[in-house]
């Protein structure tokens, strides 16, 4: 394995540019408070590493003024663990979800940048899953030809944001970022997704159900990252549907979203169902009795009136700037049975 | 880890990609956005900033042909890329000349913020999909918001991308005013070189970070100052209120001006300022304001009306006479309101309410200031460079003549930027330090700190006689005014002229107050509070008309004012009041709108109800009963070229183009010799502030006089009588028809603005002072008008999908129809925002995802319906419309879910949850809200 290693890190003065602060004060200008000129340090500055020579561009500095950061660009997975386990840092891919949260601070500490890992990239079919590289674009999703049972995932990456977020921001970004609200996590518990987390220790699975523990909250260690999504091929040809329920059309949170996965026997009859909802508790959430008690229903007109408010209990929504709780219950619980029907009628 | 022997290694952050064809290597942090990048290091500015969020979609550029936002690319992800901006679009003929020419045509641009980022994301469309369809290019856009258009004109413009249009063709001498010409500032919006307020820097110049209060209300002690500045290297100095060398109480109502530049010990709002930061632009980049030495003790803020009015409530200004935090009130009365009540046949009593909405233009505030010798001169956006002069002289203790305010272009303004924000801090900064200055407010400050659209709560009785005839009207409304004046005042006095809506009400009584809170200033926003009237006045008329049983529209026309009949302020108008006729237009679309959605209803069960709303509106242009004059200077240039001193600041509404038309057709001179001078206060006289809808008429009014004035001087140089002589301009000669004589202009001395004939005109509308019951002349005109609006509600989830708006405008005379009908389709996608999605909550989602604008796909196509009826003393019988076309938008909307659900929403905005709640209380069932 190749090793960053990266022993020992000092770098040297940065070139002083002196700039000289301000001319005299006049009278009418009152009591100011000015610094005497000092050195400042600017965006180019050299570092000196002492230790084995680097990948090409694996490191590079940057200085904003304030204390000196690290910014990492691994090209292969090796090196990415490596330097997360040697040296740690945040890490940054699509940058869609990255920069919102600095809000109005300066970039943080040192960042791994893991956006050129090429083992991370793209979306493969196996015999029995499909493995979504831990790069992967919601644009390549909805780019590349997958089984039916993804129609839903590929109907969440067209609501993502917008077609500039979907080109940037990736699949396994949004789970690591495990907002309440992120549109990627109902069609993937919907398709029993696990997510794959690779360290320097090794991998290991999940599943997304227990993947994501919170609110932003996730079980992923500071030495891991999310390498792939696996999702199963059990229900390949399995309609599914996603539907979001927003305040306006394109990039909008949504207040609540479901996606379901219909398995039907030819006797248009369910062998197996599976709904998730998004936004109506702190995590998306799986709706397990109502997928038991809809093994069995036999498709026929006002079938979905089974869904009840009972159904819901799992969920425990919010008020907040977007919906009431109450709403978010009421809604679901209509967003559900259309998504039922949306997968029946598409059969 | 085993050490290895050390080998040194050199790594330099230089990056090398392509951006529109030329590769670039640049030195930079690496996680530096390529939005700045972009214009910070290579200076390429068209490429906007909105949001810096994602949220915006102003930064798109292109990433190998693919668009992204270039806020959330690290500049280390575009190594080896290409980049492609607004600015390398030109090298993509044909596609782009074909795509900028239909933007043209169509009027697809009005302040241009949004401009590059459709460009780019259209051409990516464009690239894979020559003729898309309305939903392919609704799907490339959505993620790009304009807050200007109403989206409509810019997906027609895409559509359309392959016909070709002829607007090109400059109108012939005479035939400017009515011409579809295309803006004359259209040219700089699509190809990326229009200069807004953060797209010039001085060299040399440094940058500001303002200190702001995190608390609704905060008493606040600063640490040591020096200390902090001694210890952060590239931070040059603080500044506090201390340091405010002239009167640090400034506000857009002299006799109101209420607020500081920084807050003195205790803060009024969460975001106001309490000091600035100034420094090198990386080290004021990298700054973390919570290093900054200064300790908060939270205050209980008044953060509701009610709380504000209590007796034992603390008084935000305690020093000004504003008993009960009441800053002002305002009130009209005529004839016997409770009496006329008393004896209606019907009488509807109701309550309405609004929240705070946000102006959300896509540029945030900019500008930079810079010492000139003993003057300061300010560079910004704003829409009111003469108050803004007057301003920032007191705020330094200068004379107004040593300031110097150059107006940038305005990415969209709406009401917010009449009032202050960068200027004081740059001016200040660049004052005591002697070097430029320059602040760009983020998204997060813009919404936090600059002015709302005022909350308000209204209370109406209403009652008619069976004849279907208004006779009172009893409005009583409070306005959240927030912690400081700004507009409050004229809220409070504009609403009562208004309440009453474009109808004969013989009995009236309006009483309206302003009152303060720790919340941020409310200001002006697009209407002064007539918008939020006209939401409440208008579903009480609906409910008259379904009591008496009369067609809603017909109920409007019976009663909408006539040119003989006296408003609530017993104005009689004369001429010119088409409101009727604006009904009238609308009633085939009404019959078949109620005709469709009948049949839509019957024949499709299911949760989907369709419903059509209809709205009246008036509103007067101008200043309420107070002066506002515009002075327009146009000379006469040796070359033959006329130049326009156009003072009236082009926030994207189309001043530049529709002044100039008015000139060259009161010149009668052809529209393509003229120069326009910009409404820099150094060489432009005052045009007045860009507001109330004043600026096509009583700046298009003074430019029509001036013009006048001009021609009839060029006559008498050229020794014939005024009338009746063709002049027409040849590069150096006047040349007098149809004898053909020369007169050359190079041997004429030039005048004191350097020109060989100088015209000034002033114009300012007649109008009077109400007396202590509301009665006079507030406005010498007013603009007329009625939307009527489609939607579709689903009741189960309580959406709202607005199918279409058809919008009849009384505009006097339609000066420039494809601008006007920008106004309108922008006035009705902001109504459409205030009816179902907008609010902002202080405090909760400073930001553009959590406060929704709409995007393009929320905005239904709109129907213009232009009636000219014209005002006699408007340009050629020109009236506004600025402000007309977002009024009567969600009152409309609210009427037509009523109409398709039987529910009436008396809380704006008609949320899903709040649509839902009352759909199931209607049903008897639990209300959930």
């Amino acid at each position: 394995m190749q090793s960053p290693g990266l022993s020992q890190i000092t770098w040297g003065q940065p070139p002083s540019a002196v700039r000289r602060s301000a001319a005299p004060q006049r009278e009418a200008s009152g009591e100011t408070r000015q610094s005497a000129p000092r050195p400042v340090q600017t965006g180019i500055t050299r570092i000196k590493i002492d230790g084995k020579a680097l990948p090409e561009r694996l490191l590079r500095l940057f200085a904003l003024g304030g204390p000196t950061h690290l910014y990492f660009q691994p090209r292969t997975l090796e090196e990415a663990v490596q330097t997360l386990a040697t040296h740690g840092g945040q890490i940054l891919s699509g940058g869609t979800d990255f920069y919102p949260s600095l809000g109005e601070r300066a970039a943080p500490g040192d960042v791994i940048d893991i956006s050129r890992v090429a083992e991370m990239q793209g979306v493969r079919i196996e015999s029995d899953h499909v493995r979504i590289g831990g790069r992967t674009t919601w644009t390549e999703i909805i780019r590349t030809p997958l089984p039916r049972c993804f129609d839903a995932l590929k109907a969440a990456a067209r609501e993502v944001g917008s077609v500039q977020i979907q080109n940037r921001g990736t699949v396994a970004g949004n789970l690591c970022n495990a907002s309440p609200a992120a549109d990627g996590v109902p069609p993937l518990l919907a398709l029993d997704a696990h997510a794959e987390l690779i360290s320097i220790a090794g991998t290991r699975r999940l599943p997304l159900s227990e993947f994501i523990v919170g609110n932003r909250k996730t079980l992923l260690r500071s030495d891991e990252f999310l390498s792939a999504v696996i999702v199963p091929r059990d229900l390949d040809d399995a309609p599914s549907a996603f539907l979001k329920l927003g305040a306006r059309r394109y990039l909008v949170i949504s207040i609540a979203m479901v996606a379901a996965v219909v398995k039907l026997d030819p006797r248009e009859t369910i062998t197996q169902a599976r709904v998730a909802v998004g936004s109506c508790s702190v995590t998306a959430r799986r709706l397990a009795d109502l997928e038991r008690d809809l093994v069995g229903v036999a498709i026929a007109r006002g079938w979905t009136s089974r869904v009840s408010a009972n159904h819901l209990r799992p969920l425990s929504p919010i008020d907040d700037v977007r919906g009431t709780a109450a709403y978010r219950n009421d809604a679901a619980l209509t967003l559900i049975r259309r998504a039922l029907e949306a997968c029946t009628e598409a059969h | 880890m085993v050490a290895t022997p050390p080998i040194l290694h050199e790594v330099e952050s230089t990056f090398a990609f392509t951006v529109n064809g030329s590769q670039v290597r640049l030195s930079t942090p690496p996680v530096r956005r390529l939005s700045r990048v972009l214009r910070e290091n290579l200076g390429l500015t068209g490429t906007k900033v909105g949001c810096d969020a994602g949220d915006c979609g102003a930064c798109t550029v292109l990433l190998d042909g693919d668009p992204v936002c270039s806020c959330l690319v690290p500049v280390a992800q575009a190594e080896g890329h290409e980049i492609t901006t607004v600015e390398g679009l030109a090298n993509r003929p044909p596609l782009f000349d074909r795509l900028q020419n239909s933007f043209l045509c169509h009027g697809a641009a009005q302040c241009g913020a949004c401009t590059p980022g459709m460009l780019v994301s259209a051409t990516a469309l464009l690239e894979q999909n020559s003729a898309p369809i309305e939903i392919e290019v609704l799907d490339a856009i959505g993620g790009v918001l304009c807050r200007c258009t109403g989206y409509r004109k810019i997906v027609n413009a895409i559509v359309d991308v392959g016909i070709q249009s002829s607007a090109f063709s400059s109108p012939e001498a005479g035939h400017a005013v009515g011409s579809r010409m295309v803006r004359l500032d259209g040219a700089s919006k699509i190809s990326g070189s229009e200069i807004f307020g953060a797209d010039e820097v001085p060299a040399d110049c440094l940058s500001v970070r303002a200190i702001r209060c995190p608390h609704h209300r905060a008493r606040f002690r600063f640490g040591d100052l020096d200390r902090y500045v001694a210890t952060h290297p590239g931070v040059h100095a603080v500044f506090t209120s201390k340091d405010v060398p002239g009167i640090d109480r400034y506000g857009v109502i002299p006799d109101f001006a209420d607020q500081p530049v920084f807050a003195h010990d205790e803060a009024r709002f969460r975001g106001e300022a309490v000091g600035i930061v100034v420094g090198d632009p990386d080290a004021i980049e990298a700054l973390n304001p919570s290093e900054f030495p200064v300790s908060w003790e939270v205050l209980d803020p008044l953060t509701t009306i009610d709380a504000a009015l209590s007796s034992e409530a603390t008084q935000l200004h305690p020093d000004l006479h504003r008993p009960n935090n009441v800053l002002t009130g305002g009130r009209v009365v005529r004839g016997d309101v409770d009496r006329a009540l008393a004896e209606a046949d019907v009488v509807v009593e109701d309550e309405y309410e609004t929240g705070f909405v946000e102006h959300a233009y896509i540029e945030p505030e900019a500008g930079f200031a810079r010492p000139i010798g003993n003057c300061i001169e300010v560079q910004a956006c704003t829409q009111s460079p003469y108050m803004d002069r007057a301003d920032i002289a007191k705020i330094l203790g200068l004379a107004p003549e040593a300031v110097r305010i150059i107006p940038t272009a305005v990415g969209g303004g709406f009401g917010s930027k009449l009032d202050l924000s960068v200027q004081p801090f740059v001016a200040l900064a660049a004052w005591h330090l002697n070097r430029p200055v320059r602040m760009v407010y983020s998204r997060i400050e813009s919404i936090l700190s600059t002015t709302k659209r005022h909350p308000a709560r209204m209370r109406l009785r209403a009652g008619a006689n069976r004849a279907g005839k208004l006779v009172a009207l009893d409005f009583t409304a409070d306005f959240n005014t927030g912690a400081y004046s700004s507009w409050g005042p004229t809220v409070a006095k504009r609403v009562p002229v208004h309440a009453s809506g474009p109808y004969v009400v013989p009995n009236y009584r309006a009483v309206t107050r302003a009152v303060h809170t720790h919340l941020v200033p409310a200001g002006a926003f697009r209407g002064f509070g007539v918008p939020q009237t006209a939401i409440a006045q208008e579903q009480v008329y609906d409910q008259i008309a379904d009591k008496l049983g009369i067609d809603r529209l017909e109920f409007r026309i019976l009663n909408s004012l006539e040119d003989n009949t006296p408003t609530v302020t017993g104005q009689v108008l004369g001429e010119g009041v088409g409101i009727r006729a604006c009904f009238e237009a609308l009633r085939p679309h009404w019959i078949a709108a109620h005709q469709a959605a009948k049949e839509f209803n019957a024949t499709i069960p299911g949760p989907i109800r369709r419903g059509v709303g209809i709205a009246g509106m008036w509103y007067g242009c101008g200043n309420t009963s107070l002066p506002n004059p515009s002075t327009i200077r146009v000379g006469l240039k040796p070359n033959g070229r006329i130049a326009l001193h156009q003072g009236a600041v082009d926030i994207g509404q189309g001043s530049n183009t529709i002044v100039t038309q008015i000139c060259a057709d009161a010149m009668r001179i052809p529209i393509d010799r003229f120069d326009l001078v910009s409404g820099d206060t150094a060489i432009t006289p005052d045009c007045g502030k860009t507001s109330a809808s004043r600026q096509t008429f009583v700046t298009g009014k003074a430019a029509a006089m001036a013009g006048k004035k001009l021609r009839d001087a060029m006559s008498a140089l050229a020794n014939v009588s005024g009338e009746d002589a063709t002049l027409t301009l040849e590069d150096d000669a006047l040349i007098v028809e149809p004898t053909g004589r020369r007169v050359g202009l190079t041997a004429f001395p030039l005048d004191a603005h350097g020109y060989v004939i100088t015209a000034e005109a002033t114009f300012d509308p007649p109008t009077s002072p109400l007396d202590e019951n509301g009665q006079g002349l507030p406005y010498a005109v007013f603009g007329f008008g009625a939307h009527m609006a489609e939607v579709a509600v689903d009741t189960d989830l309580g959406t709202v999908k607005v199918l279409k708006i058809t919008a009849a405008h009384d505009v006097g005379r339609a000066i420039n129809p494809t601008l006007i009908e920008g106004q309108i389709e922008g006035g009705a996608a902001q109504g459409l925002g205030q009816a179902l999605m907008e609010e902002f909550f202080p405090g909760k989602g400073e930001n553009l995802h959590d406060y929704l604008i709409p995007s393009a796909g929320d905005m239904p196509p709109v129907e213009s319906i232009l009636i000219e009826d014209p005002s006699p003393i408007g340009p050629f019988g020109a009236k506004g419309i600025g402000e007309q076309a977002v009024i009567p938008t969600a009152p409309a909307i609210l009427n037509a879910i009523y109409d398709a659900t039987g529910v009436r929403i008396r809380r704006v905005p008609a949320t899903p949850d709040r649509v839902r709640a009352a759909i199931l209380a209607s049903r008897g069932g639990p209300s959930h809200a």
